[in-house]
């Protein structure tokens, strides 16, 4: 038992890709048996993350979730501020500039307005539950655009882990309202045809719910919400540190 | 090869994060201001250049595409490692700051959609779902 414990703890970040596949793999299987693929396999894989954090953190007492136990400290290395940011730039490749401007400025304008949105909702939100630093206030309401824009924003202006973990799960529960909401919203709203998908995409954002709301509705209108939305956690991550940081930080004072 | 992949975004990556943390001390933030963002930029706009170079390549596209595959992933592993017990015990606020940013956004959408007409779009260029 010694050995293996010492093992695991040696070669971390393996045991981690190891754990995150097999997460993943039984948050598809759960995704398809269990809610017919309603909720994302993604979003089932991120509330068991969150919910081996809670058990991490109940069991050790530490304040960094499941990697206070030994044999998951690899998760730290995994899920830490390096290779996250390394990858969510990489998913810069999904959109071009040449597409983007034959959505034309109505495309730019939802991007715009649901990042806006979406953090003012948040922030009011986190108003009303008390929270009145300028910090705060920016990561959960970055945490309203998606679960990337609100942990990046949280670490760029130096958020508490739990006001971080609060602004992943905002962005986990937009995901899932999103995705199961879509396909009943969708007639009210003209949500069939791809000009009003791209629109769509970008005022959501989340391109986890969008893309798995769009495929329950009309599966031709996923390619159209999802360019849209691949733009807006870049925008958001661009954003929400920067300027609306910068504007809760005039409003708080 | 795919490590020419890797290096762009690497490259990017170490631009953008580098622009942010100038930025960030120039308007006096102690904190890196956009720089996953500006890296992003960057590689769209790297991407597209590209393209229209003709240098595409099918394996140095792999290079960048694996760690795009891998971005749900790592979130997964970084949802494992927050402070999660002390996030619950205020449980309600993140139901209501997932779901009142969306009524209020999809509450835009018709307004949004009347503004401007639709018009068929027959290319959607190389669009790869990553998340």
């Amino acid at each position: 038992m010694d050995i293996i414990t010492r093992f695991l703890e040696k070669n971390g970040l393996i045991f981690a890709f190891l754990m995150v596949g097999v997460i993943m793999y039984s948050s598809t299987v759960i995704s398809n048996r269990l809610t017919n693929k309603k909720i994302p396999a993604s979003a089932i894989a991120i509330i068991s993350g969150l919910v081996l954090a809670y058990i991490g953190g109940v069991y050790s007492g530490g304040e960094k979730g499941i990697a206070d136990l030994k044999i998951f400290s690899g998760f730290g290395l995994m899920g830490g501020s390096m290779f996250r940011d390394f990858a969510i730039v990489s998913t810069g490749m999904g959109a071009s500039f040449l597409v983007m401007r034959q959505t034309g400025w109505v495309g730019a304008l939802s991007l715009f307005l649901g990042i806006v949105l979406s953090f003012l909702g948040g922030v009011a939100v986190a108003l009303l539950w008390g929270y009145t630093d300028a910090i705060s206030l920016t990561t959960i309401g970055a945490g309203a655009c998606t679960y990337i824009v609100g942990p990046v924003t949280g670490a760029a202006i130096g958020a508490s882990s739990d006001v971080i973990a609060l602004s992943i799960a905002a962005g986990v529960v937009k995901a899932v309202f999103v995705t199961i909401g879509t396909p009943f919203v969708a007639r009210y709203i003209g949500l069939n045809n791809p000009h009003t998908a791209m629109i769509y995409g970008g005022l959501m954002g989340t391109t986890s719910g969008v893309s798995a709301g769009l495929a329950a509705t009309d599966p031709k209108l996923v390619p159209y919400g999802a360019l849209t939305a691949t733009f807006y956690t870049g925008l958001g991550c661009l954003a929400c540190p920067s300027v609306l940081y910068l504007l809760m930080r005039l409003v708080t004072n | 090869m795919i490590i020419y992949g890797v290096a762009i975004l690497a490259f990017c990556y170490v631009t953008g994060q580098l622009i942010g943390e100038l930025l960030g001390r120039l308007i006096g933030v102690d904190a890196n201001v956009g720089g996953v963002g500006f890296a992003m930029l960057l590689l769209i706009l790297l991407n597209d250049w590209f393209a229209k170079k003709g240098y595409t390549n099918k394996l140095t596209d792999n290079g960048i595409q694996f760690w795009s595959q891998m971005y749900i992933p790592i979130v997964v592993a970084m949802s494992a490692i927050q402070n999660v017990k002390v996030a619950v015990s205020s449980g309600v606020i993140a139901l209501a700051a997932g779901i009142v940013p969306v009524l209020l956004c999809l509450a835009m959408i018709p307004l949004l959609a009347k503004l401007t007409k639709a018009k068929p779009v027959d290319e959607h260029g190389h669009y790869h779902p990553v998340s």
